[in-house]
């Protein structure tokens, strides 16, 4: 039985349907992202997870216990926001204590328990600071001490990382994710970044509309997307999308005859595809002296790879290479990909083939 | 599947309903209900003391046919367009000057502003002094060379009221320019330079941009003045208390007179109901949009 | 409307004299400058003189009054006018002065002003964090009590007071204050309570703490500005108010406001301008300290009031 079940859970708000039947099985210890775009639901399904909502159908399962009405404080769940939600009156120690102090823990637990968790954080010398007096990344860690204190079944983050500036978000996701090494406590993390999610994640749940397109492990995601929009959310610069007509077993586009390998003609010719979606990651394209013709468009060096979009027949494709591009601005380039990396869509239904 | 909602989850469900209650109660009764009852009130045969017999609308008939309401009803329309009128223009340019990075700019807005925290009666009574025929400024302006001033406008009928606007202009241009002040303050900044940038004159940028920018101050002001003047009593009172005669009588001093010290029950509730309806005449769809844009 | 008297400086640094020639219209930033300070001198003046006559008259003696000038500094200036207005002046049949209208107000500004604000504030934690279903509508309803005009209230609530029993004495005062107080308390609290995270209470409930709890231990330890804000607007409307005053109060209860009317309105035989003037100084001077004091936290109070923020 897992730590978190969330079966059928739908919510809606009058005509507007939030969420249209989400089913997701957590295990004990397993950290698990739900991600999306804004508008698709993970905030409010975290809301119900939590108990600050309730579904309209379906239930919500902590460990065993049927929790879909039971009040936030009975559910043994403690949550990290993103404006962390410190109290502005209070200074750390308290902050972190609060918790336990409403379930009529007795003082010295509770200050074991803050002694403990600040030391874990490395917080200890801000233990009599107001939540004013601290920077971005210290109230962050305050935040998650007043969520560790109290040794829950369930952690719950809601985009906490929105609010720090790139290079703390980085630091910050570290350590998060050494902490969970080290509790080993069930978790579900909200965030729109896909890379947190890719970083993270155990599992992922990328959620679009109110529905959760695809359930898998961070490799099942990037490797296998189930869906176009799966595959072009997840990975960054994004999918390159080649639109071509199926006849027979073979793909054209442009007049362009895009090359598939076996196994994926034998899916196409059994999902009947018409107009096919031909996926390429941007690290799957070389520059070659053969294959697709095109001229390069721009280049934006990172640093360790570069990024080339190039013009070609098909459409305009970005491509990512370590190092340097040799060529420059305005040649002529070809492109080379293996076809075993390309990534085929049913057109209509953006629904994985091969 | 669903597990039955806790005592507790229930109680906290209701504690917001149960914290609200009494006080929407009460605003229920003393506000609806007394309504309507002086709404019956002033369909009763009323007098000195309240009787309930129903007698329709003769009270509404013997207000409209009283000549002292009629001249409540015209010095309304003359005091509160005056103090509108007065009461907005000084307030908005006391705010446009203000504005002007002043250095004194603290203190005289607590000048400007303090009238607002005395009583009407205390700027009735000293106003009284001061437009005291005889003794006040005709005395003084007498003084400077110009013997054959006269400023009698506190006994003259026609002029009272007149009085009753300086008072009030007085006391309440200085909230105006409190009001204008803060709607001017909110004004982006990087508005105004871009103006600058495009070649506005100073003029200009307070024409075109920042007066259009004030609209919603200019309504929610004018509702609060209007709101001011359709309530004035207190400064009436004690500046002419209604005289001389009832020259300067407005709806509410009358509505008082009628109704606790001429016996008048029924007449007084009338009034009441009609001060009550132009209120909400101007109130209610103001509230109305301000709440629905506030979704 | 006309433009507003031309003026030159502007937000940016437009006070620095521009050295290079001008070729369309030159503002001139000091004559106009001069234009400016006259005219805000000229209203402070306009403001300041009524006070500044109350003052002097009050300080005056009624000999200096009746040869004198209203502008005149007082030659002997003394606070006898003070002490009678205080103690001895006529206000209708008696003449104790004042103060037993001082001490009715004292009585009933406080509690009025106490029990208004903290039901305003708990109302307005439940509005702003608590919404349910027709919560807004209920607002709503209770905010029109602070427009309506109080005329159509006033016959059926003396007979409510009479019936309760306390139509002549100060609670039948303190009691409609607190009534009418109601929906501007609740205003205030509700609109101050909107700008806390809603967060904050989130966490609070995950924490543990419920309904009563999160009031306490968060929401009020951060409530300082407003609560200041209400007590200033509750106390200086409700000290002078009059209406309520003089409907509401019998003989032993009438507040600070109705005594100075009838002071300064009865028809004996001499009028004594000093005490008239010495007692609209003593009935202004409570709101009038609040007002120094405190002065930001009120102008807070007005603009929060009425741009329904």
């Amino acid at each position: 039985m897992g730590a978190l079940s969330i079966r059928n859970v739908r919510k809606s708000f009058g005509a507007v349907d939030i969420l249209k039947g989400i089913d997701i099985e957590v295990e004990a210890g397993e950290f698990l992202i739900l991600v999306g775009p804004s508008g698709c639901g993970k905030s409010t399904l975290l809301s119900m997870i939590a108990g600050l909502d309730t579904p309209t159908t379906g239930s919500i399962h902590i460990a065993d216990r049927d929790v879909t009405y039971a009040l936030p404080k009975d559910r043994d769940i403690a949550m990290v926001f993103q404006s962390y939600a410190l109290y502005p009156n209070m200074n750390v120690a308290q902050n972190i204590s609060f918790g336990l102090e409403m379930r009529n823990v007795p003082r010295p637990k509770r200050d074991e328990a803050v002694t403990r968790v600040a030391k874990m954080l490395q917080i200890e010398h801000l233990l009599d600071r107001k939540p004013g007096q601290l920077s971005g990344g210290q109230r962050q860690r305050v935040a998650m001490g007043r969520a560790l204190a109290r040794n829950p079944v369930l952690f719950l983050f809601d985009e906490p990382l929105s609010n720090l500036d790139a290079k703390l978000r980085v630091e910050m996701r570290a350590e998060i994710k050494l902490l969970h090494l080290r509790t080993k406590t069930t978790t579900v993390y909200v965030t729109h970044d896909q890379v947190e999610a890719m970083t993270l994640g155990d599992r992922i749940a990328v959620m679009r509309d109110g529905v959760v397109q695809q359930l898998g492990t961070p490799d099942d995601i990037y490797s296998r997307p189930a869906t176009r929009f799966v595959a072009e959310f997840i990975g960054s610069p994004a999918m390159n999308m080649v639109g071509s007509q199926r006849a027979a077993a073979r793909l054209h586009a442009a007049g362009i005859e895009l090359a598939t390998t076996p196994e994926q003609q034998g899916a196409l010719q059994a999902a009947n595809s018409s107009e096919v979606t031909y996926g390429l990651r941007p690290e799957s394209l070389v520059f070659s002296d053969a294959g697709l013709p095109g001229t390069l468009a721009m280049i934006e060096p990172t640093g360790p790879e570069t990024y080339a979009l190039v013009d070609t027949p098909v459409g305009k494709l970005t491509a990512r290479v370590p190092g340097k591009v040799v060529h420059a601005v305005g040649e002529r380039v070809h492109l080379r990909w293996s076809p075993s990396d390309a990534h085929l869509f049913d057109a209509k239904s953006d629904l994985r083939v091969a | 599947m669903n597990s039955p909602i806790s005592t507790a989850a229930r109680l906290s469900q209701w504690m917001p309903r149960l914290v609200l209650a009494p006080s929407f109660i009460l605003a229920m009764f003393f506000i609806y209900g007394l309504i309507a009852w002086n709404g019956y009130l002033s369909l009763s045969a009323s007098r000195l003391l309240p009787n309930y017999t129903f007698v329709g609308v003769e009270q509404y008939i013997n207000l409209w046919e009283s000549e002292r309401w009629w001249v409540a009803l015209k010095n309304l329309a003359i005091f509160g367009g005056l103090f509108l009128f007065f009461g907005m223009a000084i307030g908005l340019l006391l705010a446009i000057l203000l504005d002007q990075k002043i250095r004194a700019e603290g203190v005289l807005r607590t000048v400007y502003l303090y009238p607002m925290a005395l009583s009407f009666i205390v700027t009735g009574t000293a106003w009284k002094w001061i437009l005291n025929p005889g003794l006040g400024i005709e005395r003084v302006v007498q003084g400077l060379g110009f013997p054959d001033f006269t400023f009698d406008w506190l006994i003259n009928p026609d002029r009272a009221i007149y009085t009753i606007v300086i008072a009030g202009v007085w006391q309440s241009a200085g909230f105006v320019m409190a009001l204008f002040l803060a709607g001017l303050r909110g004004i982006d900044d990087s508005i105004l330079k871009a103006a600058q940038i495009d070649g506005a004159s100073l003029p200009r940028i307070y024409w075109r941009i920042i007066i259009p920018s004030l609209r919603p101050v200019f309504f929610s002001t004018l509702m609060v003045l209007s709101h001011l003047a359709i309530k004035s009593f207190d400064l009436v009172m004690a500046l002419t208390a209604g005289g001389p005669g009832f020259a300067t009588d407005l709806p509410a001093t009358f509505m008082y007179t009628m109704a606790f010290s001429r016996g008048q029950i029924g007449l007084g509730a009338a009034s009441a109901t009609i001060m009550l309806a132009t209120v909400a005449a101007i109130v209610v769809p103001y509230l109305y949009s301000e709440l629905r844009s506030k979704r | 409307m006309s433009a507003p008297v031309p003026v030159t400086t502007t937000v940016s640094a437009a006070a620095r004299p521009r050295a290079s020639a001008q070729t369309g219209p030159v503002s001139a930033p000091k004559w106009h400058r001069f234009a400016l300070w006259s005219v805000l001198f000229l209203f402070a003046l306009f403001f300041l003189t009524p006070m500044y006559v109350m003052l002097t008259t009050s300080l005056k003696d009624m000999a200096q009054i009746r040869e004198g000038n209203l502008l005149s500094l007082p030659t002997s200036p003394n606070f006898d006018a003070w002490a009678k207005a205080w103690s001895s002046a006529c206000t209708g049949i008696d003449c104790g002065g004042l103060r037993p209208f001082f001490m009715n107000s004292v009585l009933m500004v406080i509690p009025a002003v106490l029990v208004s604000s903290a039901i305003g504030a708990v109302n307005g934690y439940v509005l702003s964090k608590w919404r349910f279903r027709g919560s807004e509508l209920m607002f709503a309803l209770m905010l029109f009590g602070m427009f309506m005009p109080l005329q159509v209230v006033l016959l059926p609530m003396s007979q409510v007071l009479g019936w309760m029993g306390i139509a002549s004495s100060i609670w039948g005062l303190v009691l409609v204050h607190i009534l009418a107080g109601l929906p501007s308390t609740t205003l205030f609290f509700r609109n101050y309570y909107v700008g806390l995270p809603d967060e904050l209470i989130k966490a609070a409930m995950l924490d543990g703490a419920g309904f009563w709890r999160i009031f306490w231990r968060i929401v009020v330890p951060l409530s300082t500005p407003i609560i200041v804000v209400t007590l200033i607007w509750q106390f200086t409307n409700i000290w002078n108010d009059f209406l309520f005053g003089v409907v509401f109060s019998g003989g032993a209860s009438k507040p600070v406001t109705v005594g100075l009317n009838n002071l300064a309105n009865t028809s004996s035989a001499v009028k004594e301008y000093n005490v008239d003037m010495a007692a609209a100084m003593i009935a202004a001077l409570p709101t009038l300290f609040v007002y120094i004091v405190a002065g930001k936290y009120f102008v807070r109070g007005l603009t929060a009031g009425a741009v329904k923020g």
